[in-house]
């Protein structure tokens, strides 16, 4: 043990000598792994999001496609549908997009039933009148309107409509009401001027979930003009969007790891002179080839799991604590109403032991590989370069 | 030894607070499950929400789980895409998972 330690007290008195490389080294490390690490908590953790609320989303959202575009769907399909077994509750919706000029940002506007029950995440109430909104948090700061007062919006007619907010939703579910104006069924309906007997989409609640599927091909067959999406496919978005190996983010983290490659090939290639020389004097005062690669060993593990800790931590910080700073503007993109994100850390360890196997192995490898093979040629040749 | 101490009181410092933070995150996250998951799915529920409201610049990107089948080419098939969003969200792996040959019997009889 006392030579295990003896050997890493030389490992970093040897980094030590050369502090300002290895310095610069640990920074890009930590720099590397922590863009790297930045990336995966993020997309982890609005994945988690999604995932654990979604399960709460309609069974299935049903479309009627027109021309391949999403086009209002009759009501009439109401009945059709909730005549199918299994099939519980069929409720058609309206709602949509409204462009708010002043701010230039979009709205998503949505006509709720009115229910006596309120919902936890809401300061005031929803709606119950046609002259009453409820407002996401982000629309309430773009208007800069809360609970009390008016909401001024230009309905299809082109008429100014004058809205009294009796409900703003709590920033915990900014995630998914950021840009919500909630009306009554009757007054969303009359806002954007869908005729009755028409409807954006329909939501089904199916009493057994492993018939989702089955249900969703029979409506297709009765139904042909229309588009079922299940819960699962809504699932399977989310999935797909905040995957590590897919889109953006993917080419975000093959740049980092390539960059980092590149470091880990240049230390690998680049063994100095005076490095060599070292190794050869150890060699000549009696160090077996053992020693020098563990000693080489330590100096990789000193620098690597030490820049892999600490740009981890900050990673961690980034995200969770800061809000990710870094990431937002390429996240954000056009989305004028981007919500801050207050990201509940989910954290995936299969995640944090890929990163560490991807980044700490290769430098370690990168790091003895070239010593073990000056450490086997004579020391005589190797002092005399 | 004095290097290997300050060394490995760094390592462990920087470990030791990762694993606090890792921790403290876990039972952050235990606790929204309890409280702040429920509340957000009662929401979801009652409003029929199907997507994040992150991006609201389109269509297809305030709701991706409900945008058009062709959703990057929305506005005409081939057309760039206009968002930075459209570029992290990636379309569906193309192609067939499983492919079944059906020959006509003759064509068969013949080989």
């Amino acid at each position: 043990m006392i030579r295990h330690l003896k050997i890493l007290e030389y490992a970093l008195s040897s980094l030590y000598r050369r502090k300002f490389k290895n310095l610069a080294i640990f920074a890009v490390y930590a720099f590397t792994v922590s863009s790297l690490a930045s990336i995966l908590f993020l997309t982890q953790a609005l994945k988690t999001e999604a995932a654990k609320v979604l399960v709460a989303a309609p069974a299935m959202v049903v479309q009627r496609l027109s021309g391949g575009r999403h086009d209002l769907i009759p009501t009439a399909y109401v009945d059709t549908i909730r005549g199918l077994a299994g099939v519980g509750a069929v409720k058609a919706r309206v709602w949509g997009y409204y462009y708010d000029s002043i701010n230039k940002s979009n709205y998503t506007l949505l006509g709720v039933e009115a229910e006596q029950a309120e919902l936890e995440l809401i300061e005031g109430r929803l709606p119950r009148g046609p002259e009453e909104c409820a407002v996401g948090a982000g629309v309430s700061e773009a208007q800069v309107a809360g609970v009390g007062d008016d909401l001024l919006l230009i309905d299809a007619g082109g008429m100014g409509q004058d809205y009294v907010i009796t409900g703003r939703f709590r920033s915990e579910s900014r995630l998914w009401t950021n840009d919500l104006i909630v009306f009554s069924a009757e007054e969303i309906r009359r806002f954007f001027g869908v005729p009755a007997g028409l409807a954006t989409d329909l939501t089904v609640e199916i009493h057994n979930e492993r018939e989702v599927a089955t249900l969703a091909r029979k409506i297709k067959r009765l139904l042909p003009d229309t588009r079922p999406i299940t819960r699962h496919e809504i699932l399977h978005t989310y999935e797909t969007v905040f995957n590590w190996r897919s889109g953006m983010v993917l080419a975000v983290f093959v740049s980092a790891l390539a960059a980092f490659c590149i470091l880990a090939w240049d230390k690998a290639t680049g063994i100095s002179g005076e490095e060599k020389r070292e190794i050869g004097i150890l060699k000549a005062i009696g160090w077996e080839t053992s020693d020098v690669l563990e000693l080489k060993f330590w100096e990789g593990m000193a620098i690597s799991l030490s820049a892999f800790a600490a740009g981890l931590l900050a990673a961690y910080v980034h995200v969770f604590i800061l809000g990710a700073p870094a990431l937002v503007p390429i996240l954000k993109g056009w989305s004028v109403l981007f919500p801050p994100f207050a990201l509940t850390p989910y954290v995936d360890l299969y995640q944090i032991v890929v990163l560490a196997f991807l980044t700490i192995f290769p430098y370690v490898v990168c790091t003895v590989v070239p010593s073990w093979k000056t450490a086997i040629t004579d020391p005589e040749s190797v002092m005399r370069g | 030894m004095i290097r290997e101490r300050i060394f490995i009181s760094f390592l462990a410092l920087v470990i030791t607070v990762q694993l606090l933070l890792l921790v403290g995150g876990h039972r952050e996250a235990l606790r929204d499950d309890r409280v702040g998951v429920s509340a957000k799915r009662e929401l979801v529920k009652r409003l029929g929400l199907t997507d994040l409201a992150l991006w609201t610049e389109a269509r297809y990107t305030r709701h991706p789980s409900q945008a058009d089948l062709f959703t990057a080419f929305q506005d005409f098939p081939a057309s760039f895409d206009h968002f930075p969003a459209g570029s992290i969200i990636a379309p569906d792996p193309a192609g067939l998972s499983t492919t079944l040959q059906v020959r006509r019997a003759s064509a068969r009889g013949q080989k």
